[in-house]
């Protein structure tokens, strides 16, 4: 008889970020109980009292890159890292807080601190990848817990996950959604979006906010200029792609090419 | 009239239509016809009548669907929605079968065969040809999808004969309606124009013609079988869209370098919306599932699309990873290779594709261009 296989070490790291990523792995519930007994979560701030130490067979990364200091903490966290999956739009992206990078961050310490002269910190907010070398990425703003335990049960399991880069659309199309664009004249960001939230805000009459951030070979301009013939302006345009995704190439790019 | 006269008509009121639905689920049939859902006329369970989309109307054009009243109280006065029929016959997700560790080994479960049997309500003929060809793409060659075929085998039709055109509707041009030509139990044809509202029925096989009997019916009358003629004859004049399709097999294989490709490429999301609304669409793909402690796995079949770049990925890359090469893959399958591939045509005019793409491609236009481009 084999002896008793040593469970994968599990890290769960955070950067700049709300922390609703890594909170989502605690909002498993029944689940995170058998993430428990295949794994030994060996380092993760939000739920225990370990140290840093050693190797882990898996980390999971949230948040972005916003000061010096953890420009070279993740560095460390990829040396211990066997695998390394960055989690959420902040990770991915860079978040929400990658506005800066289309701004002034003097300008924006100056309104929000007291004592902006305390702060320190970078003039972008950049992903993960941008730093290090990432193996697996699970995109949306938060992460959706199937998503996370489908990438764990991957894991280790040794097969790839399913976690498709494709459109919003098939998912709101298999689900049989009428599409909120063609049918109320709605705009969704759908079409350009990487796949993930089980076509969530369409299922709720709304459109695609693009949480996931861009799918395989987004057409973005194309996508644009039908949003123009639906009404929106030139500074809205802009708006759209600068959200949770703001940095990611391609909504950068088409958000550079609007304005007011 | 004999049950299984297919040359005699019947005429049926709603009231009639109300007792077709109960004879139906007294078969044990799942009743599945248009509802008004979300601003749009979908397929779904139906009660009754009263579920049906009575006096509305819709507005279609590429990228663009809105529905609008009637001044009538017709209840099929309406084109083809953004749901078919596959929904129901080909589901957009679908177990095959699971695997669990046991002490003796792997013991795999296949999924059962579904039992539900179908009466479908209300389809065009655009969509019975839609269905022929999923036939024979699922179940006319050497490997049936026994799944399929168990549905498709039990499904009861009741066919309609189109009394509107939508403004993307182009089914003359492909030969496919928009009368009713087969594959159905009973066909309807709605009269609405003059007196009393009603049903002209004809009787497409032996089940048909047995449940018809059971309905309250009247022979129809010579005019009232004149008025459903008349009713196709001008939803044939009125097509929202042509496209001369005769030779387009040819045309579109000697233009596979044409530069609207390009064209088209700028505009195409490839979203794969065209794919999962149109009714011909077959391709699926399957995902495997595994819990955390690996003991169960599982395999499901998804509704795929050739639109995305893990439907051509094989060792080192995605063999389409242009949108020109994806939409051009696409359009000449239906439109050419399908004749190569299963005799067919593998468009059948529904127009759901221009609908429901976002921003309003549309395969009748793109034919033109590419005809238009060429020394006539
Ligand atoms: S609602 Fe949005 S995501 Fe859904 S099909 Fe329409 S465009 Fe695509
Ligand atoms: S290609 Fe378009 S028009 Fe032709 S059958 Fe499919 S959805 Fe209908
Ligand atoms: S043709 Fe339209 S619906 Fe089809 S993939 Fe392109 S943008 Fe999407």
């Amino acid at each position: 008889m084999a002896s008793a296989k040593r469970k994968p070490r599990l890290a769960v790291w955070k950067f700049a970020s709300c922390d609703g990523c890594q909170l989502t792995l605690l909002d498993c519930e029944d689940a995170l109980v058998a993430v428990a007994d295949a794994v030994e979560i060996a380092y993760f701030r939000e739920a225990t009292q370990s140290e840093v130490s050693g190797y882990y067979d898996l980390s999971l990364v949230d948040g972005s890159i916003t000061t010096a200091r953890d420009a070279e903490r993740i560095l460390d966290v990829r040396k211990r890292s066997r695998t390394l999956a960055t989690i959420g739009a902040c990770a991915t992206a860079g978040g929400i807080q990658a506005l800066r990078n289309f701004a002034n961050v003097r300008e924006y310490a100056a309104v929000v601190y007291a004592r902006p002269d305390y702060i320190r910190t970078l003039a972008t907010s950049t992903a993960i990848a941008h730093h290090v070398r990432v193996d697996y990425e699970l995109r949306g703003c938060p992460i959706d817990k199937r998503q996370l335990l489908e990438v764990i049960s991957a894991f280790l399991a040794g097969r790839r996950p399913v976690t498709p880069p494709h459109s919003v659309c098939i998912e709101c199309k298999r689900k049989g959604n009428v599409c909120v664009m063609v049918a109320h004249g709605t705009p969704c960001l759908g079409p350009v979006t990487h796949t993930g939230c089980y076509a969530l805000c369409p299922s709720y009459d709304r459109g695609c906010y693009g949480c996931y951030g861009p799918k395989e070979t987004p057409n973005t301009p194309s996508l644009s200029r039908w949003f123009a013939r639906l009404g929106v302006d030139n500074r809205n345009l802009q708006r759209v792609y600068r959200t949770f995704n703001a940095n990611a190439d391609e909504f950068r790019e088409e958000s550079e090419r609007h304005g007011a | 009239m004999s049950p299984t006269d297919s040359t005699q008509h019947a005429v049926v009121t709603p009231e009639g239509l109300q007792a077709l639905f109960e004879a139906l689920k007294r078969r044990n049939y799942r009743v599945i016809g248009p509802i008004l859902r979300d601003g749009a006329i979908i397929f779904d369970d139906i009660a009754s009548v009263g579920d049906l989309p009575k006096g509305w109307t819709d507005e279609q054009d590429g990228g663009h669907y809105r529905l609008h009243r009637r001044d009538d109280g017709a209840l099929f006065g309406y084109a083809v929605g953004p749901h078919s029929w596959k929904k129901f016959l080909l589901p957009a997700t679908q177990r095959l079968w699971s695997a669990e560790r046991t002490e003796h080994g792997v013991a795999i479960t296949p999924e059962p065969r579904p039992s539900e049997r179908f009466a479908f309500i209300g389809v065009r003929a655009c969509d019975l040809n839609a269905i022929a060809i999923q036939d024979r793409v699922l179940i006319g060659g050497a490997q049936a999808d026994l799944r399929y075929q168990s549905r498709r085998q039990g499904a009861f039709i009741v066919a309609l004969n189109c009394g509107v055109a939508g403004g993307t509707c182009f089914c003359a041009s492909m030969h496919t309606g928009p009368k009713a030509s087969g594959g159905y139990d009973l066909v309807l044809t709605e009269l609405v124009d003059d007196g009393e509202h009603r049903f002209v029925v004809g009787v497409g096989s032996e089940g048909g013609g047995t449940v018809l009997a059971e309905l309250p019916h009247r022979s129809a009358a010579s005019e009232e079988v004149a008025a459903a003629e008349a009713v196709v004859a001008h939803t044939l004049a009125n097509m929202g869209r042509a496209m001369y399709s005769d030779d387009v097999h040819d045309l579109l294989l000697r233009n596979l370098d044409h530069p609207r490709w390009d064209e088209v490429a700028a505009r195409c999301l490839t979203c794969g919306n065209c794919t999962l609304v149109c009714p011909t669409c077959f391709c699926t793909t399957v995902e495997e599932s595994s819990d955390l402690d690996g003991s169960r796995t599982a395999r499901s079949q998804r509704w795929d699309s050739c639109f995305t770049m893990d439907f051509s990925y094989i060792h080192g890359g995605s063999v389409r990873a242009t949108a020109r090469s994806r939409y051009r893959q696409w359009m000449t399958h239906k439109l050419a290779t399908w004749w190569d591939q299963f005799g067919t045509t593998g468009c059948v005019g529904c127009g759901r594709c221009i609908t429901w793409c976002p921003v309003g491609i549309d395969i009748t236009e793109e034919v033109a261009a590419i005809r238009g481009s060429e020394p006539s």
